[in-house]
């Protein structure tokens, strides 16, 4: 559906996309994630055709954003990191001016801003001005105004910053929905949000792609090994913190104990494992026959946010090296 | 054609819906319609001490009221258009609503014939509540219409030709103040430029007065039809126009 290729785009001397490729099945939801002026924004710009890029060669739904804007255009719907509302006007109002100009036909106009008024759940504030709305509400007029014509692809940069936690639960929910016939990209720097909607993760940092997948492979990719949370209290009095680390460092398979935290008489430590060795009832049972209190097993996996961390400070090393030579 | 009327109406309306309209309104009633009494004093004063002095030709209320109202509103206009210039992109580009308009499947070219053509309507209501107090000249007298109707002509497209500057200038900023403080200095100067045909005669203040706004101007005030002046208000507007959409196009790779 969308086919990225050698995508670079300069801003006088400033490379914002340096080089990127990627592409996008029909019916995914792809986040696409990076640090602060990553080239989140430009790429997505570029790809509704609100920049042209550079250099390198995009396509949306097969058609050329330089050869034939409109038609991509048609077929994109695209919500800026700030919905582009006019404060003066009534959603109804500003809604099938949105769907005019996308060239819905006449006819079909107010069923199509009835139904992205249901889907997005603004069909209770239709008749209110913009301008008076909350932020959660403008933000959804905002959407609502990027599916109102149903397009192939919906582009939303940083759909829910501002909102708050249950609108933010509720518009991912939204998101998720619209995939199947739409195909999304959503821009993001909160990573539960990736985690819980995207399919496929894009990691952009300084303008370049340093992973494309999808988000299982990605937190899964870094460890081979069985890594589990162990929480252990003792049954009365003090408890020997040096004592339990040393006690399950001694545990066969065991290759690294941390402490991670410690409180009166507890305290949590990661136990990782050899590659291939399953840990977790050795753990146990040391813990057990040691004579404390064994509170919390969990494996752990690397979430996706250490995972970013991971790869964005990778790609900074890689440029301060360069930077060096 | 669909998409500039749409774009035209929406800028229409958001005139109205923010109140500009009506403070504007309210300026144009007050103002002309105290130039309006004025002058129609003056003449009523006038033509009774001609007629007490018994003094032959009645006098003629198009060259007396008409013609100097007429220069009147156009000067006015100099302030008026600027005002409604000042947003037509300047508020798109702040807000970040030009990102919907060019990421919309419309050609960059009719979004700005869509914006003028919007400005133009709201300023020609304008016109029709300045043309009201002429209505009184009729009602009460037989003043000759011709010169009047072409008068507005003239004044529908001076207005046309400032405003294609001013959407012009909006165009380049983000701000509405910049954008009315440099629109207005163009306005201004446009309507002065013919000065200099006072003193000179080289073909340097021939050029100048030519593209004085106030040249072409006063042949519709008195009621002449020249096609110069039609080509000279039809080329600013195709000119500022033109600029304008490069200057749209240019925000795909500026901003």
């Amino acid at each position: 559906m969308i086919k990225v290729e050698g995508l670079t785009k300069r801003y006088g001397r400033v490379t914002a996309v340096d080089n990127i490729s990627f592409s996008v099945e029909k019916g995914q939801i792809v986040g696409f994630l990076g640090p602060n002026g990553a080239g989140k924004t430009t790429t997505m710009r570029v790809l509704t055709c609100f920049l042209p890029p550079t250099a390198g060669s995009v396509s949306v739904a097969g058609f050329d954003v330089l050869e034939q804007p409109l038609e991509v255009k048609k077929r994109v719907g695209y919500l800026p990191e700030s919905p582009p509302l006019y404060p003066e006007m009534r959603v109804s109002a500003y809604l099938t001016f949105v769907a005019r100009l996308k060239g819905v036909p006449k006819r079909e106009v107010a069923r199509r801003v009835n139904e992205a008024c249901e889907k997005c759940a603004v069909a209770n504030v239709k008749d209110r001005i913009i301008g008076q709305l909350s932020k959660g509400y403008r933000q959804r007029v905002g959407l609502a105004q990027a599916v109102i014509h149903n397009p192939d692809v919906l582009i939303l940069d940083e759909p829910t910053t501002g909102l708050d936690p249950k609108q933010i639960i509720e518009t991912r929910q939204l998101i998720r929905n619209l995939a199947g016939e739409h195909t999304v990209i959503m821009s993001t720097h909160i990573l539960p949000a990736v985690e819980q909607t995207c399919q496929q993760v894009i990691v952009i940092d300084n303008g370049k792609v340093v992973a494309n997948d999808s988000v299982q492979n990605l937190t899964q990719r870094e460890r081979g090994v069985e890594a589990v949370s162990v929480e252990v209290a003792s049954r009365e009095g003090a408890l020997d913190h040096a004592g339990v680390q040393r006690r399950l460092e001694q545990v066969p398979g065991v290759s690294r104990v941390q402490l991670m935290e410690s409180g009166d008489g507890l305290c949590r430590l990661e136990v990782e494992g050899l590659a291939g060795r399953l840990i977790r009832d050795d753990v146990a049972r040391a813990v057990l026959d040691a004579g404390w209190r064994l509170h919390e097993l969990r494996p752990v996996s690397l979430s996706l946010e250490q995972m970013f961390l991971e790869l964005t400070a990778a790609t900074e090393e890689a440029a301060t090296e360069a930077a060096a030579k | 054609m669909k998409n500039i009327w749409l774009i035209c109406r929406k800028d229409l309306k958001s005139y109205y819906t923010t109140w500009i309209a009506y403070s504007l309104f309210t300026r144009v009633a007050l103002v002309f319609g105290f130039f309006f009494y004025v002058a129609a004093a003056i003449f009523a004063t006038r033509s009774m001490q001609a007629s007490m002095m018994g003094g032959g030709m009645p006098m003629d209320v198009n060259e007396w009221v008409i013609r100097p109202l007429l220069m009147n509103v156009a000067v006015i206009s100099l302030f008026l258009i600027p005002m409604i210039g000042m947003r037509l992109f300047a508020e798109e580009k702040n807000s970040g609503t030009i990102e919907l308009l060019l990421t919309s499947p419309v050609r960059d070219l009719e979004i700005v014939l869509g914006k003028w053509l919007g400005g133009l309507l709201f300023y020609c209501c304008l016109l029709g509540i300045a043309a009201l107090n002429l209505g009184f000249l009729f009602f009460y007298g037989q003043p000759d219409w011709k010169p009047v109707v072409l008068g507005f002509l003239g004044l529908v497209l001076q207005g046309g030709a400032l405003l294609a500057v001013c959407t012009f200038l909006s165009s380049l900023t983000r701000n509405q103040i910049i954008a009315a403080d440099a629109g207005f200095t163009i306005c201004l100067l446009l309507w002065v430029l013919d000065w200099v045909s006072a003193y000179e005669t080289a073909a340097w203040a021939k050029v100048m007065s030519y593209l004085s706004l106030s040249t072409h101007f006063e042949q519709f005030a008195k009621g002449v039809l020249d096609s110069r002046d039609l080509v000279y208000y039809f080329s600013m507007i195709f000119l500022w126009l033109f600029l304008t959409t490069r200057s749209v196009e240019s925000l795909r790779w500026r901003s």
